[in-house]
């Protein structure tokens, strides 16, 4: 049974575990957690930060890390309470235009060898302030139709996570099935073997950038409909929330190794740590420090998982 | 002629070359006096380079190596420093001594974090970030406390119309540069971020080195933190935020190889004098908070595509 056990789903297994044990700790210290409404109300911000997660995991992948994402979703937010609702075409236009830069930012960092952390920082700063000229004050109006979407009540199962589950299939089959998330991957594990190859690294680069702006502005766009309006700070958190969630979720900083639907549960995880700690009363001043608390106990229990599967090997 | 060459190499001279120039600008063009602009870019960088200089120290420890903890790190040691001293002159070295051993506390945690448990570093820091963060806000509780008066006049006073704050910014930028360039340990951390097998290899006490530099950078900030809250007379929870990302920057700006393994210190004052006077200038124009971020950040960007591309295989 265990040898039967790969190496990606052993990634997979201990993000589940945590996010099983989470759930379990809150249907027992709260029995009416588990219900429909309950569920919905548990994983509703899980569905934005689950889509930057992705954007960010994509960024991972080729060996980056990208500094602007909070502030790259606050101002897709501002967008999308305000161009995206009065002129929808406007709304659109813009958004397909920051997608576009941000493969532009994957073609020039790889073109100029630049440490995509700066370049992201610097970026940080450029979204910032034109999600300040957006929307001075916080205000702004989510579009109805995304209003409905995120308000959905599909049958059987939340719209949270019915979207949470949408998020892992797609990202799955983009980053692991297709042939692009494999040259992405690849990028990532050995540049240039994938270069001698043939194939090249430059259009990867971009894709990856491109798709990783495709799932960010996903993220600004739910984030607006669950809030109903928007303001230039709504997001910043999201920079570290995705970073954590990506690790959480099994994924590495170097070498192309992510896991999609892991990110999604290192997501899921993060959302609920907080619900959790609520239903524990747990003093407001040490939510933040006791979600610091639940990322590092998870990664240790990795490292001990990790261990104990190297020494089932070596046996 | 290969003087000015040799200069022309120099990492950090562009950033003393910019900095003049935002300072130049400011004053011919926007008409600003020229002792007061000197003396607030003095004072207000000299904070960014406290931080910024322990900040390098770890980013020279080879990729991914980034304390995400020195703004929470600068709040506490702010928050309880200034409680400690309670508007008593004569507890101003207990506080100084209570903010250094906060400083160490949160290294010795940041360090065992990754050691121990194996954490990537920029998650480590991030997860002690939340508890640092939780812990100031907990010992805060809203309450704003004034530095005394002795120390509150020593941070906001001139000496020979140099800032206090600048003059303890220049000493503690000596000792880091000594350090650098002078001693066994800053060969020993240029060496590990070079390569850290290699580092293993030539019997450097790889694992004492790393957990002196984050503690160094942990100490670092709480004094900044310290100074931060008797110069703005009281520490508040958010005083550490834009720290952040100005203390990567800040390292980055003024010449230090994100790859690690090359840093400089005169690089940092270029930069940090170099951050503030740019917004000063855009100030003086009368621009808006919006337009003043873009520009911030188009110029991170176009400092970093211009002396940028040296590293092959950085992030």
């Amino acid at each position: 049974m265990r040898r039967t056990l790969s190496a990606d789903a052993m990634r997979l297994a201990i993000p589940a575990l945590s996010l099983t044990i989470l759930l379990a700790a809150v249907f027992w210290l709260q029995p009416r957690a588990m219900s429909y409404v309950g569920l919905n109300l548990l994983f509703n911000l899980a569905v934005p930060i689950a889509l930057a997660t992705i954007a960010q995991m994509l960024i991972m992948s080729v060996n980056d890390l990208d500094l602007s994402m909070g502030t790259f979703v606050s101002f897709v937010a501002c967008v999308t309470a305000t161009f995206l609702r009065e002129a929808p075409l406007v709304g659109m236009l813009i958004l397909f235009g920051v997608v576009v830069v941000y493969a532009g930012l994957g073609v020039v960092i790889h073109l100029r060898n630049l440490p995509s952390i700066v370049v992201s920082l610097g970026m940080s700063f450029v979204w910032a302030g034109l999600a300040v000229l957006l929307l001075p004050a916080p205000g702004g109006q989510a579009p109805d139709w995304v209003r409905a979407l995120m308000t959905m009540k599909p049958p059987v199962a939340p719209m949270a996570i019915v979207a949470s589950i949408l998020i892992a299939i797609v990202a799955h089959f983009v980053v692991m099935r297709s042939s692009l998330g494999v040259l992405i991957r690849g990028v990532g594990g050995n540049q240039r073997s994938v270069e001698r190859a043939g194939w090249s690294v430059v259009g990867a680069r971009a894709a990856a950038y491109g798709l990783a702006g495709v799932f960010a502005v996903l993220a600004g766009v739910a984030l607006v409909g669950l809030t109903t309006s928007a303001d230039a700070n709504i997001a910043l958190r999201y920079t570290l929330l995705s970073i954590a969630g990506v690790i959480l979720g099994g994924g590495e900083f170097i070498g192309g190794r992510v896991s999609p639907i892991g990110a999604v549960i290192g997501a899921l995880t993060l959302t609920l740590a907080g619900s959790f700690l609520s239903f524990l009363r747990i003093s407001p001043d040490w939510q933040i420090g006791a979600q610091g608390a639940i990322l590092i106990i998870v990664l240790a229990l990795r490292l001990l998982l990790n261990r104990l599967e190297k020494r089932e090997k070596r046996r | 002629m290969r003087l000015l060459d040799r200069i022309s190499r120099r990492p950090w001279i562009w950033s003393w070359f910019a900095a003049f120039l935002a300072w130049f600008a400011t004053i011919v063009t926007g008409g600003a006096s020229t002792l007061g602009l000197s003396q607030a870019a003095l004072t207000f960088a000299a904070f960014s380079i406290i931080v910024g200089i322990g900040q390098m120290f770890v980013i020279t420890l080879g990729p991914g190596n980034i304390d995400l903890s020195v703004p929470s790190t600068m709040t506490l040691a702010g928050t309880v420093a200034l409680k400690l001293m309670d508007v008593d002159n004569a507890m101003i070295l207990p506080g100084l001594m209570i903010a250094v051993l906060i400083g160490i506390a949160v290294g010795v945690f940041n360090y065992a974090l990754i050691k121990a448990l194996r954490i990537p570093p920029i998650i480590a820091t991030l997860s002690m970030s939340f508890i640092i963060q939780s812990a100031a806000i907990w010992t805060n509780r809203g309450l704003r406390i004034k530095p005394p008066s002795v120390l509150a006049d020593f941070t906001t006073a001139t000496t020979l119309g140099v800032p206090n704050v600048s003059l303890v910014a220049l000493v503690i930028s000596v000792c880091a540069w000594f350090l650098l360039e002078k001693t066994i340990y800053g060969r020993w951390i240029s060496a590990i971020g070079q390569s850290m097998p290699a580092a293993r290899m030539a019997g450097i006490p790889v694992d004492g080195t790393r957990f002196v530099t984050y503690l160094f950078c942990a100490v670092l900030a709480a004094l900044a933190g310290y100074l931060l809250a008797c110069f703005s007379g009281g520490a508040a929870l958010n005083m550490g935020t834009e720290y952040l990302l100005m203390s990567i920057a800040v390292v980055v700006l003024g010449g230090t190889a994100v790859a690690g393994g090359d840093s400089n210190v005169p690089g940092i004052w270029g930069a940090s004098l170099f951050m503030f006077l740019v917004v000063s200038m855009l100030n003086t124009y009368g621009l808006g908070a919006g337009i003043r971020l873009i520009m911030t950040g188009l110029i991170i960007i176009s400092v970093i595509m211009l002396a940028g591309g040296r590293q092959p295989g950085a992030r």
